[in-house]
């Protein structure tokens, strides 16, 4: 546009992207304009269904079949890409911008070694001849530090964690050395530790090699971290952009306002997650000192020495003909010992496969025991079959908030069967007025709406099927509830609300909590206590205040190290 | 569980029938193959049903002076070889070979929805045998297996029903025990769990709703193959007998004039015969879209 020397690599002005559905045309992203200097980070942070993904899938024009960019302009380095032929498009993706997706592993072809996929990329843009390209795409293991990548190049995409399928998606990125990088959400679904490691590589070889990126976010946090510029969009709108430190500072916007404030961050308290408006004078207490918490002498819950192992080759068909012993196991949890008192909230933190879901699990005998003991109010009850759990007594003592609101909802039931079954089953309901009565005044607990109660989970948000979750889990008034995640899935303004809401419960029905996490920020807001897990074992216990500010393990400093922080 | 009904419950219930009424007719409007395949089912159906009492003739009577006679205003279809009304015959065998569909693809849904829930659900054992058991019957040609059955159970329509059913079982079997699989440890399973819900519940309210709309798919392609698969057996001579009026038979009795020229012996029971099959073939989407709640916004 005019401006020699000064003009931006990539600059979309007034975008507008619209989709035409069953009930006419419904516009995604309103006149966006924004614009990637050569060299630059920028980030779109929003919640869901702000439009950031949609504004990259129209840079790259992989919009769906039904979407179409209605208005504006995008230029990337002087070539008009709306106007663009789809031939043009495809030598442009990949070798000039390229794209890093959320989820690595559907990102990458199941069946082929991850070194073919990299080939592939160095052919299909002439970067490489078949001779040359197993070198090269080595070269490219090596530039991702893959370790021994001359066999990593022979593995498949199921073969490798979480963090090392996000390496091989960039090394396929970076591969024909293009000038802007889009990364989608690259670490959602990522350890801490790993998504430092992942975004740390992101920035360095972006740096080294001048391209220019834009990184697409929930996480102000990780933005702020990682970008030069920050576009925060909302409902379509670009509501506010600028400087990261400047937006964390003096957040001009409304909604600004409300997104740093929700984003979890040291010296905040839970309270101070919610909007001012929202804070109907409840901070007086903090929540973590409660007055509930009496050291009683027997704990709620008491975990002694617990093991969890399966057998390390899969025995189900193989053992009908070959009867010998499996004797390779593989020791989940490995020997744990914890116990929560009444009223306390205690965190359970740790990576993914450290076993803290098999843990929860054995806790809410979902699956046997391998050996150990957990007692309920100083009953031993690891030692009925989880089979035959559902019909003990103190069944609906033990109850659990699930991780994805979405999957543990059945599609089929509306609000109203999902939190009425426990009543029925257990809770001695036997007529429809009497379920329908004490579902409303569950749904009234969790603040929600009952005209919601008739509808399926499809046709609610993700906070709302949250409160659904939680509906249900409190329906039989149990003592004990295991939060597994619960707000993993949800957006951090939710997130804020949700914990808000754990807090209240847990003080008006005298619960006790596990938060079980691998987020150390949103454990501190909720717990008195935290238990860090790694390999199967507690590498650390105590106080949460101290645990956070003096970490004894060198492993706890590393996950803390991890968390990004926003600057403040 | 549904006690007195007193009038609010009563409201919820015609507000419920309401609410999947204008469902079914969005489902219907929104495609027009849909459509199509429900009116074609529905002509198809009320021939089956009231067949006897709207045909001209009785398809059994016999008119020496009316023999071979072809189509025309009052024998629409014709008249074969003993004088019967074509027309009176293919509407009236509807009956029969809808019958023998329906109970077959009944029997091979429940008995499959079962085996697969349960093999799904344990795994281990239960699903080894009843796998191995699958495979043992797809690994004949179905036609030959249903041939054989009812050669060794006895030459009767029970039998013929059996047989389809039988030859059916594996793919809801399959079906169900993929769909079980990908939810028995999801998480609304797991919360069933907890809410005290026994395993049989989980199976039966749980997870198996959500098996449906794959299934219905299922069944109706299956109501398509079951009715050929029945004409089939009785077009060699097993199961129907003459004169009883049915597809299979009329077409083979009907084959034998071809060569003298009287097409439509042969020709209106086929195409009665296709329409079916298309229908109920067409009929499976729309089906699905019904007893998805998903669809219903």
């Amino acid at each position: 546009m005019g401006k020699p020397g000064a003009a931006p690599l990539l600059d979309i002005r007034n975008l507008t992207v619209s989709f035409a559905t069953r009930n006419g045309s419904v516009t995604a992203v309103r006149d966006v304009s924004l614009s990637v200097a050569r060299g630059e980070t920028v980030a779109i942070v929003g919640e869901s269904g702000s439009g950031k993904s949609v504004t990259s899938f129209a840079v790259m024009r992989i919009l769906d079949q039904n979407g179409r960019i209605a208005a504006g302009s995008v230029v990337f380095s002087g070539i008009d890409l709306r106007s663009a032929q789809e031939n043009e498009m495809q030598d442009l993706r990949g070798r000039e911008i390229s794209m890093i997706f959320q989820n690595p592993r559907a990102a990458l072809n199941p069946i082929r070694q991850v070194g073919q996929q990299i080939e592939d990329v160095l052919i299909r843009h002439a970067q490489a001849t078949r001779r040359t390209a197993h070198e090269k795409a080595i070269d490219l293991l090596r530039l991702v530090r893959i370790n021994n990548p001359e066999r990593r190049y022979y593995a498949y995409p199921f073969e490798l964690s979480g963090g090392m399928c996000q390496r091989i998606v960039i090394a396929i990125a970076l591969a024909c050395q293009p000038r802007l990088l889009i990364a989608d959400e690259p670490t959602t679904g990522l350890d801490v530790t790993t998504q430092k490691a992942v975004m740390d590589l992101v920035a360095e070889l972006t740096r080294e090699r001048g391209m220019s990126s834009i990184l697409i976010t929930h996480d102000l946090g990780l933005a702020a971290q990682y970008a030069d510029k920050i576009v925060v969009m909302e409902q379509g709108i670009v509501v506010e952009s600028g400087d990261p430190r400047k937006l964390f500072a003096s957040p001009a916007h409304a909604y600004t306002r409300k997104l740093v404030r929700a984003t979890p961050r040291p010296g905040a308290g839970l309270r101070d997650l919610l909007p001012e408006t929202q804070q109907h004078g409840a901070q007086a207490a903090e929540m973590t000192s409660d007055p509930l918490v009496i050291a009683k002498e027997m704990p709620i819950i008491a975990v002694e020495a617990l093991v969890k192992e399966y057998p390390l080759s899969s025995a189900d068909t193989a053992s009908i003909f070959r009867r010998e012993q499996v004797t390779d196991v593989f020791r989940a949890v490995d020997g744990i010992t914890f116990h929560v008192d009444h009223g306390e909230s205690v965190g359970l933190v740790g990576e993914s496969g450290c076993g803290k879901s098999t843990t929860s699990a054995m806790l809410m005998r979902l699956i046997d025991v391998t050996s150990g003991s957990i007692r309920f109010n100083g009953v031993e009850i690891s030692n009925t079959p989880a089979r035959d759990f559902a019909r003990h007594e103190l069944r609906g003592r033990l109850q659990m908030v699930f991780q994805d609101p979405a999957d543990s909802l059945n599609p089929r039931f509306t609000a109203f069967r999902s939190i009425a079954d426990p009543l029925y089953r257990l809770g001695g309901v036997k007529l429809k007025d009497e379920a329908r009565a004490k579902v409303e005044k569950l749904a009234r607990l969790t603040g929600l709406p009952l005209d919601l109660l008739d509808r399926f989970p499809h046709q609610l948000s993700g906070g709302q099927k949250a409160r659904v979750g939680i509906a249900r889990a409190i329906a039989l008034d149990p003592k004990f509830l295991v939060l597994d995640e619960p707000t993993a899935a949800l957006d951090v303004s939710v997130q804020a609300i949700i914990l808000n809401l754990l807090a209240d419960l847990k003080r008006e029905l005298g619960m006790s909590y596990l938060f079980v996490s691998h987020d150390l920020n949103v454990v501190r807001l909720l717990c008195d206590r935290v238990i860090i897990m790694k390999s199967g074992r507690i590498v650390e216990q105590g106080d949460a205040r101290s645990v956070m500010e003096n970490p004894q393990a060198a492993y706890t400093r590393e996950l803390l190290a991890a968390v990004p922080h926003p600057p403040v | 569980m549904a006690m007195a009904p007193d009038a609010p419950v009563q409201a919820e219930v015609f507000a419920a029938r309401a609410r999947f009424i204008r469902h079914i007719r969005h489902v219907l409007t929104s495609n027009p193959v849909t459509l199509l395949a429900a009116i074609l089912a529905f002509l198809i159906l009320t021939a089956a049903v009231f067949g006897p009492l709207i045909v001209p003739y009785n398809p059994l009577e016999t008119n020496a002076a009316m023999q071979l006679k072809p189509p025309s205003a009052t024998h629409w279809f014709g008249t074969d070889q003993l004088g019967r009304d074509v027309f009176s015959r293919v509407i009236v065998a509807a009956r029969l070979d809808l019958a023998i569909a329906l109970a077959a693809v009944a029997m091979s849904f429940t008995v499959g929805a079962i085996m697969g829930l349960v093999s799904g659900y344990y795994g281990g054992w239960t699903d080894v045998i009843i796998g191995r058991l699958c495979d043992t019957i797809m690994a004949f040609p179905l036609f030959v297996l249903a041939m054989g059955i009812v050669a060794a159970l006895g030459n009767t329509i029970e039998n013929i029903v059996y047989a389809t059913a039988i030859i059916n079982l594996p793919f809801y079997i399959r079906m169900v025990r993929a769909e079980t699989m990908v939810r028995r440890e999801a998480g609304f399973v797991q919360a069933a769990r907890l809410s005290g819900n026994p395993d049989w519940r989980i199976l039966a309210v749980q997870i198996f709703p959500n098996a449906l709309p794959p299934m219905m798919v299922q069944v109706s392609l299956n109501l398509g193959w079951a009715i050929l698969n029945a004409a089939g057996l009785s077009f060699i001579g097993l199961g129907v007998r003459p004169p009883d009026p049915e597809w299979g038979i009329m077409v083979a009795e009907g084959a034998n004039f071809i060569v003298s020229g009287e097409w439509w012996l042969a020709f209106f029971p086929g195409l009665a015969l296709m329409l079916a099959v298309f229908t109920f073939n067409l009929l499976g989407d729309g089906l699905r879209d019904i007893v998805d709640p998903r669809m219903r916004t």
